[in-house]
């Protein structure tokens, strides 16, 4: 029998060791004489389990292992070329009953169709799975207008972030009278705690190349950019290759499909600013200046990069259009709500068992995301809360589980649906410490233009750092509050306008633990370093004098099988004696 | 100046076209590790684009450097996933092997510069460390020491 073995080497694969997972299986099949085809793919999403292999023989019995090391991996190839394979580690599977396979089957992958399965440097496993094969209908046999209504008809919105209708965006490009259009793909993916666009940048590069070039036929672009953060190599590498190859097969260049529509693509490596996120600072950037935004009108559809009508959309935007005009904007619509069509991508991330990379159709419930498809938790402590939007989105608290996950549902609540980033919270996490965690990183990188951006943050950070040390007042939560409004009425961009986010809605959800910090100076999460104390409980130390020795100040003290005390002038609270002692003898609090 | 013949390679890629200057000043930065007043006074005087405007795209992205730096780059992610997984822990004990203090990222041998980075894309793994160009995962400061021991 002739094997099938594919290895996920995606970023996050290989951070989990899979480059040694691969070389240990052509050296175990070369060494055992076995016959098999090894291939490389992306990421399948189910990032907690990695290194994931897949084997079979014909790809409708396939079984997918996780936790793969260079040690166990001869035993699974073995086993399952002898005809028995393991039943242990077994991930999804249509043999046996992969752990997983429930949890698979209520995602809908559209724009994660190819993640994991294709070869992404291999343009034939593309075209295998109808690769370009949109392209091909949309010059030949539509016309700009059809496709532009096809997409409007579809209901799809802009992925990254604020949901402007892509079909309508399209049009205003199209509408722009001008000799020279650009069309451009952001994949600036900054947020942190998001790493939606890496994976299908990495796992299906062409889909989205494939996406730009419809774009670009539709508005009339003959010149196009891959705005990329040069944190991502791998993807930056894969890109590369798809744009070669695509080239070399006429989807890029001059008459495509025999037609008179020319158009050629370019990638633009970032070079480390989250406001370049915005698309008029990431125009800047590309044109080689300082990432400023700037104010609009005149939005880019009428004028943008170097002046001419430029249509920006994000990754997963454009991972989407090919599946649309292939299935028809009927299709795309069946799933999703009335106002958000569709399937929605989301990175899990924090306390969640099942972390890593999800699709799920629009209008489920973040219940139905973090515990159905993401797994629940992952250690014992209870949900506290669930991060979305990243920097510029919200926290919110279990009673808003229910909260169906969509553009104006989520907006409600005082969050946003962001561009997938899903950070799940246990008790062990502080609420004012994720505040100013996220006002540093805004404040770090508003560009400073505007003042209330600038300074605002600036401000808003030094009182929560207050706050966290235990010197905070009542007042300073009605400062917040009225500085978070003046932030986001007077900033001109996105990044400025939802800095505050983070902080309204752990004021409005999390009040409790603001108060104390300020009134009891206590931070019941026990993070906030000043406000924690180490004590020895007498009862229970038994004069070890581990915590002692591991103590990096000396600051404990006491005889051999005598209890221990802690002194707390010299104590700098870095719980080395906590974790150390094995008598639960040290109370943190 | 040194690497004159390299850096004047790299200018003539360039010179002439459009928005080019990001990836110049990158491609420069490769050569030496950082971008030196001298390095960019003499960009400028090649291409004529003003000084001013060099020393401020290289100030407002991360990625350009002003200073010499370390043979490995030791990047530390900062993300979310990081942030509530204790990545402050991991900071600490790079900072406390390499005898560093805040103010300063480079080893006094030249051998790490550490650099904290927003987010590397890896959250399912965190908190992540990436040296050079591999990533590293569900650390604990007990495994930074047999990391770090790996470069040379």
């Amino acid at each position: 029998m002739s094997l099938v073995i594919k290895v996920g080497l995606a970023s996050c694969g290989l951070a989990a060791g899979a480059g040694e997972v691969y070389e240990a299986i052509l050296k175990h099949i070369k060494k055992n004489k076995i016959d098999a085809e090894v291939k490389k793919t992306a990421c399948i999403g189910m990032c907690f389990v990695e290194p994931l292999v897949e084997i079979y023989e014909e790809e409708k019995k396939s079984i997918t292992y996780g936790d793969v090391t260079p040690e166990n991996i001869g035993n699974i190839i073995d086993a399952f070329y002898k005809g028995n394979p393991i039943e242990e580690n077994v991930i999804i599977s249509n043999v046996f009953k992969g752990s997983e396979n429930k949890t698979y089957k209520k995602q809908k992958r559209i724009v994660l169709r190819n993640c994991g399965i294709i070869d992404p440097v291999s343009i034939n496993d593309y075209l295998g799975k109808n690769g370009y094969k949109a392209l091909e209908k949309s010059v030949k046999e539509m016309s700009r207008e059809d496709i532009i209504n096809e997409i409007k008809d579809s209901g799809l919105r802009g992925r990254g972030g604020a949901g402007f209708p892509t079909g309508l965006k399209w049009q205003f490009a199209y509408n722009a009278k001008s000799e020279k259009k650009y069309i451009v793909c952001n994949a600036d993916e900054g947020d942190p705690g998001a790493f939606m666009d890496r994976s299908v940048l990495e796992g299906d590069p062409h889909s989205v190349i494939e996406g730009m070039i419809i774009g670009a036929y539709a508005i009339g672009a003959d010149e196009g950019y891959i705005y990329c953060r040069a944190e991502y190599p791998l993807a930056i590498k894969h890109l590369n290759i798809a744009i070669e190859q695509a080239t070399e097969k006429g989807f890029l260049g001059n008459n495509i499909f025999g037609s008179d529509f020319n158009f050629e693509l370019h990638i633009k490596e970032g070079a480390g600013a989250f406001v370049c996120g915005e698309e008029t600072a990431l125009m800047a950037s590309i044109e080689g200046k300082r990432g400023m935004p700037s104010i609009r009108p005149p939005f880019p559809a009428q004028s943008g990069l170097w002046g001419k009508p430029t249509n920006i959309n994000n990754v997963e935007t454009f991972a989407n259009i090919a599946w649309i005009i292939l299935n028809g904007a009927k299709e795309y619509a069946k799933y999703g709500t009335e106002k958000s069509k569709g399937t929605k991508v989301f990175a899990l991330a924090g306390k969640i068992r099942n972390s890593g990379l999800i699709e799920v159709p629009m209008g489920m419930s973040l219940k139905e995301v973090i515990y159905g498809v993401g797994g629940g938790m992952k250690t014992e402590r209870p949900f506290k809360g669930v991060q979305l939007g990243g920097p510029s989105g919200g926290c919110l608290p279990a009673e808003l589980l229910d909260t169906i996950v969509d553009y104006d549902s989520i907006n409600k609540t005082g969050a946003i649906m962001g561009s997938g980033g899903m950070v799940v919270m246990d008790t062990s996490t502080c609420m004012v410490d994720i505040a100013k965690f996220f006002l540093n990183f805004t404040q770090n990188e508003s560009c400073g233009k505007c003042t209330f951006c600038r300074i605002g943050t600036k401000r808003m950070l030094e009182i929560l750092t207050r706050i966290s040390d235990g010197n905070g007042k009542m007042e300073d939560l009605d400062t917040l509050e009225e500085l978070s409004n003046n932030i986001i009425k007077s900033s001109l961009c996105g990044l400025g306008q939802t800095a505050p986010n983070p902080v309204l809605t752990t004021l409005k959800y999390f009040r409790d633990e603001y108060i104390a910090h300020i009134k009891d100076k206590k931070c019941p999460a026990g993070v906030c370093t000043s406000l924690l104390k180490y004590e020895v409980i007498e009862d229970k130390c038994i004069g070890c004098t581990v915590c002692a020795m591991k103590c990096p100040v000396n600051c404990i003290s006491g005889e051999r099988k005598q209890v221990h005390k802690i002194d707390q002038d010299a104590c700098i609270k870095c719980g080395a004696c906590y974790d150390a002692c094995k008598f639960d003898a040290i109370k943190k609090g | 100046m040194k690497f004159k013949t390299e850096i004047d390679i790299t200018i003539n890629k360039f010179i002439g076209k459009k928005g080019v200057l990001i990836p110049l000043l990158q491609n420069v930065q490769d050569i030496e590790g950082f971008l030196s007043k001298e390095v960019m006074s003499y960009v400028s005087e090649k291409t004529g684009i003003k000084l001013a405007h060099i020393y401020g795209v290289a100030t407002f992205y991360t990625m350009f450097r002003l200073k010499p730096q370390g043979r490995h780059i030791i990047r530390v992610c900062k993300g979310t996933a990081c942030h509530v997984s204790d990545a402050n822990s991991i900071m600490k004990e790079i900072n406390n092997q390499l005898d560093l203090t805040n103010e300063e990222d480079t080893t006094k041998d030249g051998k790490f510069t550490v650099m904290q980075v927003a987010c590397l894309g890896c959250c399912s793994l965190a908190p992540v460390i990436m040296i050079d160009e591999n990533t590293y995962g569900k650390l604990t400061p007990d495994s930074i020491g047999k990391i770090l021991k790996r470069y040379e």
